[in-house]
């Protein structure tokens, strides 16, 4: 029978929720890494035992934990333990943690600044890892979107990592701005039909595609309109929060922008509004359906000041029609009294028959619904702040 | 032997439960004594000092025989009782955020 795994972090650990295919009872897993914030949590769609995580703080900086066998255990991947802690020339490894901008002349353009709040350029400076994108075909590869933006790759399990350093040498990167959460990459998807296509998002800065396995880059926001920009053309500066896409169409893809829900369906080269009826177009999250891929979820927040759900209901909404059409879901969710906010990378899919749809809150509850958005049940109510779900569907 | 005093989260990084004792050769300064702490512990690379700058992290501290040390030079020499053993030297998180 089917199994599910909710991998969940948050502003003090990390969870790993379990159930078998009717998705009623759960066992909470947990805290891993307790007292640590953790951005996100993601499986090797490759090898599901295969975890990597990125664990932060504001005092000890970032660590890259990855478990091989399914989150029961956890390593540092450039230094297990019980393995030499030098290398056979003696050199100390713990390498796994150390993310280093890439200067070198080989990238034809070393890029060392950015747009700074008051217009003038300031220097990359490393911060955390936001989002762990692990690659559709092989366990040991794994991408890493950071922040101050950039995007990072490791081939060999996490011990090391190197960055696609053509993302912030395409010629666009120093009109690049820390949104208010900072300047990170959050969002990286790549195209399940063509392993050489990624798309990546970076707040305030826009969506980018390579179409070269991150060699080159170029923006995709031809279309976007963002309210305080001059240029309603503008080639960069635009808050994306999150893109999402379904595998059978990796053309179509769906954007919840800081204002805006949009879809493109010529691979970012364009985008339309598809906002449609929602109460608000501002929000962090949005999904595609497993098996529907013109059905797609996102939970409008009131404002981009008043981040928590209008009215205190908290709705999740669901278009059938790629957009423009949405429908609140409510059954099971909070409908007086509830400020919680749901944060970009955390909503998921199963990929069971009746897809499960899950997301989880700032006030530390994870919402499930094994109907794709019908009835909904909280699997846990008291976790830290959630920062990410991922779902996996085992076998 | 130098005696280091971690911070909880360092200690469980680390897998040690008590203080770490550490070698170090030549005089013992905060470099040679973090140079030394991360070649026994190198998951603790990058978690007290920036992987490039070498910087002391901004919310993490450095004590002493009662006296605070974060600002001095990492080149300049530790306490005499440091480099024999007799006191820690202590690295703590400082009380920040909530």
């Amino acid at each position: 029978m089917s199994k599910v795994r909710v991998l969940v972090g948050t502003k003090k650990g990390a969870f790993v929720l379990t159930s078998d295919g009717k998705r009623q009872k759960w066992e909470v897993g947990g805290p891993h890494f307790a007292g640590w914030e953790i951005y996100h949590i993601k499986g090797s769609p490759a090898d599901p035992n295969r975890l990597y995580a990125s664990q932060t703080s504001g005092w000890f900086g970032q660590i890259i934990q990855r478990s091989d066998d399914g989150g029961k255990t956890w390593i540092q991947p450039g230094t297990p333990p019980g393995e030499p802690t030098t290398t056979p020339q003696g050199m100390p490894k713990g390498e796994s943690n150390k993310f280093v901008y890439d200067a070198s002349a080989e990238t034809g353009k070393p890029l060392t600044t950015h747009q700074w709040y008051d217009g003038t350029q300031h220097p990359w400076e490393f911060k955390r890892v936001w989002h762990l994108e692990p690659s559709l075909g092989d366990p040991n590869t794994v991408y890493a979107g950071v922040e101050d933006a950039a995007l990072f790759r490791s081939s060999d399990g996490g011990k090391s990592w190197h960055e696609l350093a053509g993302l912030r040498g395409h010629g666009t990167g120093p009109r690049w701005q820390p949104g208010a959460g900072g300047m990170c990459l959050h969002t990286i998807l790549v195209d399940p039909a063509n392993s050489k296509r990624m798309f990546v998002a970076i707040s305030a800065a826009g969506a980018f595609r390579t179409d070269d396995g991150g060699k080159t880059w170029r923006p995709i926001n031809r279309g976007l309109r963002s309210q305080f920009i001059p240029d309603p053309n503008a080639e960069v500066g635009h808050c994306v929060h999150r893109i999402a896409l379904h595998r059978s169409r990796p053309n179509v893809l769906f954007m919840q922008k800081h204002w805006d829900v949009m879809r493109s369906d010529d691979g970012g080269d364009s985008w339309r509004e598809v906002s449609g009826n929602l109460p608000t177009d501002f929000g962090f999250v949005i999904d595609v359906h497993a098996h529907e891929p013109e059905t797609i979820y996102v939970v409008p927040i009131k404002s981009d000041s008043e981040h928590y759900p209008l009215e205190g209901k908290l709705r999740v909404y669901r278009s059938r029609t790629g957009g423009n059409e949405w429908e609140a879901l409510t059954s099971g969710l909070p409908q007086h009294d509830c400020y919680v906010n749901v944060l970009r990378d955390a909503m998921a899919v199963d990929s069971l028959d009746s897809c499960g749809i899950y997301f989880g809150t700032t006030g530390g509850q994870v919402y499930a619904s094994a109907d794709a958005g019908g009835n909904w049940a909280p699997i846990v109510e008291h976790l830290p702040a959630v920062l990410s779900v991922e779902v996996q569907t085992l076998s | 032997m130098i005696r280091v005093v971690l911070p909880a989260h360092l200690r469980t990084l680390a897998h040690v439960n008590r203080e770490v004792k550490l070698e170090v050769k030549g005089q013992v300064t905060q470099r040679s004594v973090l140079d030394a702490l991360e070649a026994s512990y190198p998951m603790l690379r990058g978690t007290i000092r920036d992987h490039v700058t070498q910087q002391r992290r901004p919310f993490l501290r450095f004590f002493a025989c009662e006296q605070d040390l974060s600002l001095d030079p990492p080149d300049a020499a530790l306490p005499e009782a440091v480099g024999s053993g007799t006191e820690p030297f202590i690295i703590i998180g400082a009380i920040a955020g909530g």
